[in-house]
């Protein structure tokens, strides 16, 4: 008993429940920016305002969004299967969560001087990172599949077949850019994939992967967003075509929980790419212990993009999106990854 | 932990795995069971790989994942077959060798 | 107890637990999904014999993929629950015996299995004891790809024909 105690107070421990607490916190209020920033930027790119009644500059319509989803009316059609109705977006806003956690934001650090010997800043320090979040976002498409299932009406189980589906096809050319990244890394760490990407060539360029290998850079984002169903590649969620697919049966907080899901989703792609690809918190100009700020900034980059890319391109259909991911992606990222190989074995890259 | 222990835990999930084959009257979970048993074995190898000390249980477990997808790919192909011909998952409706 | 055994009683009662849904109940999905609680059990079991890459593996194809094709099968043909249909009932057919003959098969064979890893010599040494553990991915591929490189070539043959054969019999036939 007292040896849990001493580890309960330990500074390791202490530390990691900062940075857990820490990380929880900052992923739903990154899913609530997400959203404000999503509809301003819609609005600046279709020339009208976005939300501006609701506090200055509309900055409180997200909280807006929050406490109407929390008062509305929990419903549940009469055939639908209770348990895994229930669990269905529970299961998505776990896997959602659960693969952040790998992912490290920040340089180790000794927290000013509180820890003994420097921690990196990552809620899980695992060696085989890049592995474990693939593993988690294959489990995020049975929250989908089971809330199409579970909802019994054909729009959901269309729209919930449908979207795994374009998940589980895309996960593989997802799959193959990683393995591109973890052979000129050499690690399958994400903190040493982020740490094999310091210094500068020319002493201004830096060496990020996605100056190296920019077919991979471009492959993983598409990958990316077609994995968290996110537009161009949202067909089964489009209103005017399925209603709103997986989760028309949905309302209130298990509505709300699926939205955090594909927020969060997708602020993990962009913070997994911000690693792996654009050097995640090496940067000029500031010290390397606040090297988050360069981290935040890159992510908000990314996220960004998304934003753009959704409010700019024309959505896919269905067969198209297919057709795009196994007849495009997979052999792109695949023969990339042959000639990858073949440049880490002669040129040592 | 006793490699024992490690051993008995696969016998037993084995043996679950075989029961549901003897027991269940639908293919799907036919197919399931064998997959139980399959893991079972997984399981032997990755513990005498590492009470060894060598790598090998892990390459094994590669391979032998690798051929319960395929089983599984080309089981569930012929259950969809079977099941447009004649409507039933049961193993017992499929008595004659010849439609 | 330590930690260590703690946590292997927890991941084999959730392994062996989802093993008896998947074999005990009758609704199909649930037994899909029971299967994969158990492949967490199990994958638990893995990393706690210092084999990451393999739970991690586990992980991505068995309970990410063909966890997903069993699940999409069951969704196809709306399997009902075991039972339930007309074949199913009066039949002469269904047989009640082979059930109960089945499990006090499977019964004996659990006894018979245990019975003979007791009267084994050697297996009371702990599995972490005498030699490190080798669990470098890295090694891995290199183990992979020069003594079982033969293996792996055609493991990768076996894909292809189970993925083409997969395809054909899934066809609809036009007649």
């Amino acid at each position: 008993m007292a040896g849990l105690l001493d580890w309960l107070t330990a500074p390791q421990t202490i530390f990691f429940l900062t940075v857990t607490m820490v990380v929880f916190v900052a992923l739903q209020l990154s899913a609530a920016v997400m959203v404000y920033a999503e509809r301003k930027v819609a609005a600046f790119m279709q020339q009208r305002y976005g939300p501006y009644l609701v506090g200055p500059k509309g900055l409180l319509q997200p909280i807006a969004d929050i406490v109407k989803l929390i008062f509305k009316e929990e419903l549940k059609p009469k055939a639908a299967d209770t348990l895994l109705f229930a669990a269905a977006p529970v299961i998505s806003a776990i896997a959602a969560f659960t693969a952040f956690a790998p992912v490290p934001f920040g340089a180790s650090t000794t927290f000013f001087g509180f820890l003994d010997e420097p921690m990196p800043l990552v809620v899980a320090d695992i060696n085989v990172a890049v592995l474990v979040i693939f593993a988690v976002t294959s489990m995020g498409v049975y929250g989908i599949v089971l809330a199409g299932w579970s909802s019994n009406s054909k729009y959901s189980l269309l729209g919930g077949l449908r979207s795994s589906a374009q998940m589980i096809s895309y996960e593989l050319a997802y799959g193959m850019s990683l393995a591109t990244i973890v052979m000129l890394a050499g690690s399958l760490s994400l903190r040493e994939i982020v740490d094999a990407q310091q210094g500068y060539w020319l002493g201004f360029i830096p060496k990020w992967y996605a100056f190296i290998n920019p077919i991979s850079f471009l492959v993983f984002a598409t990958a990316g967003i077609a994995e968290t169903n996110r537009a161009p590649f949202d067909f089964p969620e489009a209103e005017q075509e399925l209603v709103a697919g997986y989760h028309t049966e949905y309302s209130s907080m298990r509505f709300a929980l699926f939205f955090l899901a594909e927020y969060i989703n997708m602020v993990t792609v962009a913070a997994v790419s911000t690693n792996l690809f654009l050097g995640g918190w090496h940067g000029p100009f500031i010290p390397e212990a606040y090297g988050w700020i360069w981290f935040l900034i890159k992510l908000a980059v990314l996220c960004f993009g998304y934003l753009w890319l959704r409010w700019t391109l024309p959505r896919f259909r269905y067969d198209q999106l297919m057709s795009f991911g196994w007849k495009l992606m997979l052999p792109l990222a695949t023969i990339n990854l042959l000639v990858s190989a073949a440049g880490v074995l002669y040129f040592g890259l | 932990m006793p490699l024992g222990h490690y051993l008995v835990l696969s016998g037993l999930l084995f043996a679950i795995g075989a029961t549901g084959v003897f027991v269940r009257r639908n293919i799907i979970t036919l197919l399931l069971s064998v997959e139980i048993m399959l893991n079972a074995v997984n399981l032997a190898f990755v513990a005498f790989g590492r009470q060894f000390g060598t790598v090998d249980g892990q390459i094994i477990t590669f391979f032998v994942m690798t051929v319960a997808a395929a089983e599984a790919a080309v089981g569930l192909a012929l259950v969809i077959g079977l099941f447009r011909h004649r409507e039933s998952l049961n193993p017992e409706a499929f008595t004659s060798l010849k439609w | 107890m330590g930690f260590d055994q703690l946590l292997f009683y927890v991941f084999a009662a959730v392994a062996v637990l989802g093993s008896l849904l998947v074999i005990g109940q009758t609704s199909p999905i649930y037994s899909v999904l029971a299967l994969i609680v158990a492949f967490f059990g199990l994958s638990g079991l893995y990393v706690l014999l210092e084999a990451p890459f393999v739970a991690v593996v586990q992980i991505i194809i068995y309970a990410g993929a063909i966890m997903v094709l069993f699940l999409f099968t069951v969704m196809l043909l709306n399997v009902p629950r075991e039972g339930a249909s007309d074949w199913d009932r009066g039949h002469p057919h269904v047989r009640v015996w082979p059930v109960r003959i089945g499990t006090v098969l499977g019964v004996v064979m659990a006894v018979q299995l245990i019975w003979a890893l007791s009267r084994t010599v050697g297996l009371g040494a702990g599995v972490a004891d005498q030699r490190p553990a080798a669990s470098e991915v890295s090694e891995l591929g290199r183990v992979l790809f020069t003594d079982y490189m033969f293996a792996f070539e055609v493991t990768s043959i076996l894909i292809i024909v189970a993925m083409v054969g997969a395809v054909v019999l899934a066809r609809k036939r036009e007649n």
